[in-house]
């Protein structure tokens, strides 16, 4: 049905999306491919939480106040925090997640106020319809960015162990000892960012752009904002994580610069000599 | 940057009752300054684990290690390892070329870097006839454990403390090598401190053999033809 001229999707088409579903459960469940609960899970997931934003979104519009805002924001970062932890392979101590924690509302938050008060105008920045979905777009992919990082960083302290301890025998601080594993997990973490920018507008249509377009937008103002929001995400991702490294290397050593590894005893390692 | 002038009389390590969990327990050992030590034992008989403590790479979990008749807590352990610099068994290469392989060590050390004669002059000390441009990840066993010994002496420290430096070196290279490196350390008047499971090398070269068995020290030998 057309609503000013847009198209509304009907229960029934929207039902008709949900069967595109089934029929994939169906080709997974023939090639026996053991994904179908996870499938089913994340569908129902996102169907619900999409459902209540909704609802908070209408409420919020129709009656802006800055601090719910405000709890808002940071409901979204706690649940963008604990996402972190759970993407995380191996439990993080508690000094780690303190890090990621700052690193996160840090970088975010800079980002989000830079985006609020310079690019989009400092008398609508506590508007909820703009303030919510540039909040969750950078939080969102900050949140994958710094996961990424996360495991990059203890992959590589662990796999290139030899590496940093060559390096302090030879008098670098633990600063230049981890700067390759450091700058590894910044690559790491920004590489799904730009792979995304270098496709945008050639291979695919960003997520908010055709969400725009759908919606009524002229292309032309869709690709403004999207070229905004993208900068946007680029800065929040590379703070956040810039951030979190140049703090979560020094997790890794003690105070005589020695490298220390919380699930890996020395004794082991010296038996082998 | 030395942190005081040399002296040849003074021991360069003193350890005193220095226990690290149950690898390693020495009651008493005095580690000559200038001098060229040879630390002999088997496998597993708590070797490597010594030259990490004097290199602060562990610390001990009792008694005390002195350099310069300094404790080791008072020192800083970045300073110290600028001053007692430590090559492991297996070389550590790190990414890029021979150059700047060689040159990583006085990097780290926030040294000042030589020209590409003085590296040239290095890689020949070690019998390594190769380019510096050439990436060091593709070279052998052998020619990465050479680059790491020239790298190592480039630096020039105080103290060389060196992990079997010739384990992937041939018999024929072993003796040139050794020989060349010992000499290189004696005229820079460094104390060196080399791993060993093999007797006979540590006779060859040192001054001084230190055998360890099961975490302890069995004998200390002078031996005057080295």
């Amino acid at each position: 049905m057309h609503k000013n001229g847009i198209v509304d999707i009907e229960l029934l088409q929207l039902i008709a999306a949900y069967a595109y579903v089934i029929v994939l459960l169906a080709i997974v469940r023939i090639m026996g491919i053991k994904r179908e609960k996870i499938i089913v899970a994340s569908t129902i997931r996102m169907t619900l939480q999409l459902i209540i934003a909704g609802y908070v979104l209408i409420y919020l519009f129709n009656h802006p106040s800055f601090w719910f805002l405000i709890l808002l924001f940071f409901l979204m970062e706690g649940f963008a925090i604990n996402n972190t932890f759970k993407r995380v392979k191996v439990p993080l101590n508690k000094e780690l997640k303190i890090i990621t924690a700052y690193s996160l509302i840090g970088g975010t938050t800079l980002s989000l106020m830079y985006f609020l008060l310079v690019v989009i105008g400092s008398d609508t920045w506590n508007d909820p319809r703009y303030f919510i979905p540039i909040a969750g777009m950078l939080i969102g992919n900050s949140m994958t960015g710094i996961s990424l990082g996360i495991n990059r960083l203890i992959d590589s302290m662990r796999t290139e162990r030899d590496r940093v301890e060559g390096a302090l025998m030879l008098g670098a601080t633990p600063k230049m000892a981890s700067k390759d594993i450091v700058n590894k997990a910044f690559d790491a973490s920004i590489l799904p960012t730009i792979n995304s920018m270098l496709g945008m507008g050639i291979v695919f249509l960003p997520g908010m752009m055709t969400g725009q377009i759908l919606s009524g937008t002229s292309p032309l103002i869709a690709i403004k904002y999207q070229i905004a929001i993208m900068l946007g995400i680029l800065g929040s991702v590379a703070f956040t994580v810039l951030i979190f490294v140049h703090k979560a290397y020094k997790v890794f050593f003690n105070k005589e610069a020695q490298l220390v590894l919380p699930d890996e005893t020395e004794e082991k390692r010296t038996r082998k000599e | 940057m030395r942190m005081e002038s040399p002296d040849s009389e003074k021991p360069v390590f003193t350890l005193n009752k220095v226990k690290f969990k149950d690898i390693l327990y020495i009651k008493k050992l005095t580690i000559k300054e200038k001098k060229t030590t040879a630390i002999v034992g088997r496998s597993g008989s708590g070797k490597t684990t010594l030259l990490k403590l004097l290199n602060k790479l562990i610390s001990p979990y009792g008694g005390t290690i002195y350099y310069r008749d300094i404790p080791l807590e008072a020192i800083d352990a970045v300073t110290l390892r600028r001053e007692v610099v430590m090559m492991p068994q297996t070389p550590v290469i790190f990414e890029g070329n021979i150059r700047e392989n060689l040159l990583i060590g006085l990097k780290f050390s926030e040294k000042k870097l030589p020209p590409d004669n003085k590296l040239m002059d290095m890689l020949h000390v070690v019998g390594l006839d190769k380019k510096l441009d050439e990436p060091a990840h593709r070279l052998s066993g052998g020619e990465k454990q050479r680059l790491a010994l020239a790298r190592v002496m480039l630096m020039e420290p105080r103290v060389w403390l060196l992990d079997e430096p010739s384990s992937a070196l041939d018999k024929d290279t072993e003796d040139l090598v050794m020989q060349k490196v010992v000499d290189f350390g004696r005229r820079n008047e460094s104390s060196i401190v080399f791993v060993t499971h093999s007797s006979p090398m540590a006779w060859k070269y040192a001054e001084e053999m230190i055998e360890i068995e099961n975490g302890e020290i069995v004998s200390i030998k002078q031996n005057q033809h080295a």
